[in-house]
């Protein structure tokens, strides 16, 4: 399987002799071996990466034409929308871009939670994902503010206000964050540097995140390992193929929204210049940040010695940070809630819960948004903190299947349901 | 499974939108217009004479930063006629060879003039009150080309026992129904050029189908390559589907 190619043309040969690239690529991403039951979930890190290319290219011609300057910023957008060739195309990718890349991660996201694609031996693969998360939110709310439109500017200065609630050295954080004693210009230059400078940065992480995959191996919705060459198929042609397939599906969803309902998933606000003396009536992040903005908003009361707004600032960043430590807070042995029967109905009951927060975080926190968010935040930490080290104890796994080949060919006894549930994946 | 997955991504991408959009005051009534839907294009009559309530209703106290008088094209008129309108209107220049600043006819490559120099003189002449810049103002307001429409038509007495500020007007439709502008249209208040009845509806259905082109000029582009893309991606997408299901015949 692993066998290193013979190159034929004497460049490529005398190159690869030098520096493998060729063997590496064709170790890496031709023969190397996928399992054979993947479905289309797993094509979502694909398109994460696409989406990455597509926002790296759009933003560099972006910043061709954009000035970040506090008097010129939101007409030199306005000046992209109307006078450059194109430019409203290239800005209505990069904008819906940004909603399309946290799309696909979310998916990505909750289809290793539902497979179990964190637990050993792919921790670290999983803790490199959620270093993603947190660089993907750094780098789109710094460039939601670079319009610098009404939501830009309030935006930018409700979440740079958190950080004054750390103690000690929070005053201090924010006035770094902010150049000054106030969001204005400063900021705005800071964060658009900051904003081309990391997406670099997650090409890194996604670097590694990738190099990591490639050790441990894909997870499968079956949760169990490949144990030879008849689980698995080799990356090309076969998940080239189907990862095409996956793509074209994307586009068409990604390109419904660039050109019929650009600003769908934006807010009219932004289209009003920032002005410091007019305060929005709600100010409310974009759609990906809600559900955090739900948990930040929640904590309404002190608790014990920690002030509410730091307890809010605390929750938010820990319902990321708490993802780090997930696989340990798992204590199940059995991978995929396919095989764990009360677990399957634990990750809907999330999943709604996010949901949940997530149009809690877009109304205004008063009367019942707010007890149903302070309801959801509540069982969100319950989740990872009760019930998955819990549940792992008490719940009886169905039996697994001997081999992923085993329920795809639908060969050996006892594997009806597996191979009726390998008939759903295909159709 | 897959099934249920799949419905719960498109229930959490609408659930969240939906809310979002969910931001403004007061439900405004629906209405069509010319330039909705994935073929939608602006009636190109209707911008015109949108263009001449703005000239003579709305640009005494509104500005139109972002247009330029060579947009004016992209609502049928000829350069020489958006040469000619350019024309009417007085811009500064400077300075000359001599230091001097000086006025000149405006040309197509000039914006749209300002009806005050500054937004204090803009307060100044209106009782307190910014007129806010229309350029952008079909996509900087919840409910877009209906809440416009609505607004302009919207304005009705007080209700008994309303409390209204000095100098405000009651309108049904905006965030706390009192608006420091006067009613701006008015039965036959302009006559058409194009011999158009100039009803309240009319007017308002005009000048908004300009303001929505003068938001996004390049809507139309938009959805033409819009369409084209979107063939070229479900053709791309059928082939792509066949390539894969012949890769993976012999797996299943």
């Amino acid at each position: 399987m692993s066998t290193a190619p013979q190159w034929k043309n004497p460049v490529v040969r005398w190159v690869d002799e030098r520096l493998p690239i060729f063997t590496y690529m064709d170790h890496e991403y031709n023969q190397f071996p996928m399992p054979r039951n993947l479905n289309y979930f797993w094509n979502f890190g694909a398109l994460a990466s696409i989406v990455l290319v597509v926002m790296i290219v759009t933003g560099i011609m972006l910043a061709m034409q954009y000035t970040p300057h506090v008097d010129h910023a939101f007409n030199s957008v306005e000046r992209i929308m109307r006078d450059v060739n194109y430019g409203w195309l290239i800005r209505y990718i990069h904008m819906n871009g940004a909603s399309m890349f946290f799309i696909v991660v979310f998916i990505h996201m909750f289809r290793g939670l539902y497979y179990g694609s964190y637990k050993a031996p792919r921790e670290l693969l999983w803790m490199l994902g959620v270093v993603i998360l947190l660089l993907m939110m750094a780098t789109a709310f710094m460039g939601y503010v670079l319009p610098w439109g009404q939501m830009s500017y309030w935006g930018a200065t409700v979440i740079t206000n958190l950080f004054s609630a750390i103690p000690l050295v929070g005053e201090w954080i924010v006035t770094l964050l902010w150049g000054g004693f106030a969001v204005d210009n400063a900021t705005l230059n800071r964060f658009f540097a900051l904003h081309y400078l990391l997406p670099f940065v997650l090409v890194g992480v996604v670097g590694a995140h990738v190099v990591s995959l490639h050790i441990t191996k894909s997870n499968n919705p079956d949760g169990i390992e490949m144990k030879g060459p008849q689980d698995s198929v080799p990356f090309h042609p076969y998940f080239t193929a189907k990862d095409s397939v996956g793509m074209g599906f994307f586009l068409i969803f990604f390109a419904f929204f660039v050109f019929f309902a650009p600003n769908y998933l934006g807010h009219p606000d932004n289209y009003i210049e920032a002005n410091a003396l007019v305060t929005p009536a709600h100010i409310v992040p974009e759609w990906y940040f809600l559900p955090f903005y739900a948990i930040l908003r929640s904590i309404t009361f002190d608790v014990l010695f920690i002030p509410a707004k730091l307890m809010g600032v605390i929750l938010m960043f820990g319902s990321i940070l708490i993802l780090f430590i997930l696989p340990w807070l798992d204590t199940a042995r059995v991978r995929s809630a396919k095989y764990r029967p009360i677990y399957k109905y634990v990750f809907w009951v999330f999943l709604i819960d996010c949901i949940v927060l997530g149009w809690v975080g877009a109304q205004p926190a008063e009367g019942t948004a707010l007890i149903i968010g302070q309801i959801g935040t509540f069982y969100y930490f319950i989740h990872f903190l009760v019930v998955m080290p819990v549940l792992g104890k008490i719940e009886t796994p169905l039996p697994l299947p001997a081999s992923i080949a085993e329920p795809v060919t639908g060969g050996g006894g006892g594997a009806s349901a597996g191979a009726a549930a390998a008939k759903m994946e295909k159709s | 499974m897959r099934k249920a997955m799949m419905s719960a991504a498109a229930a959490v991408l609408m659930a969240l939108s939906g809310s979002a959009l969910a931001a403004g005051g007061v439900e405004v009534p629906e209405r069509e217009w010319s330039f909705e839907g994935v073929f939608g294009t602006y009636d190109r009559a209707s911008m015109q004479r949108g263009l001449q309530i703005y000239k003579e209703s709305c640009s005494g106290c509104h500005s139109l930063n972002l247009i330029y008088f060579r947009n004016l094209t992209d609502l049928g008129y000829t350069e020489a006629q958006a040469k000619a309108f350019a024309a009417e209107y007085e811009v500064q220049d400077g300075p000359n060879d001599e230091g001097e600043m000086y006025t000149r006819a405006a040309i197509p490559s000039d914006r749209f003039v300002k009806p005050f120099p500054n937004d204090n003189a803009a307060r100044a002449g209106n009782n307190g009150a910014l007129p806010p810049d229309l350029s952008l103002m079909v996509e900087a307001r919840p409910g877009g080309a209906n809440y416009l429409y609505a607004l302009l038509t919207g304005y009705a007495d007080a209700p008994a026992g309303t409390d209204m500020m000095e100098g405000m007007n009651y309108n049904n439709y905006f965030p706390g129904h009192q608006i420091a502008m006067a009613p701006p249209l008015s039965e036959d208040g302009i006559e058409y050029e194009d011999g158009t009845k100039a009803t309240v509806a009319q007017q308002a259905e005009d000048i908004v189908t300009f303001l929505a082109w003068a938001s996004e000029p390049n809507m139309e582009a938009r959805k033409k390559m819009g369409i084209k893309v979107m063939i070229f991606l479900i053709v791309l997408t059928g082939i792509l589907i066949a390539v894969k299901k012949r890769v993976w015949a012999d797996v299943h």
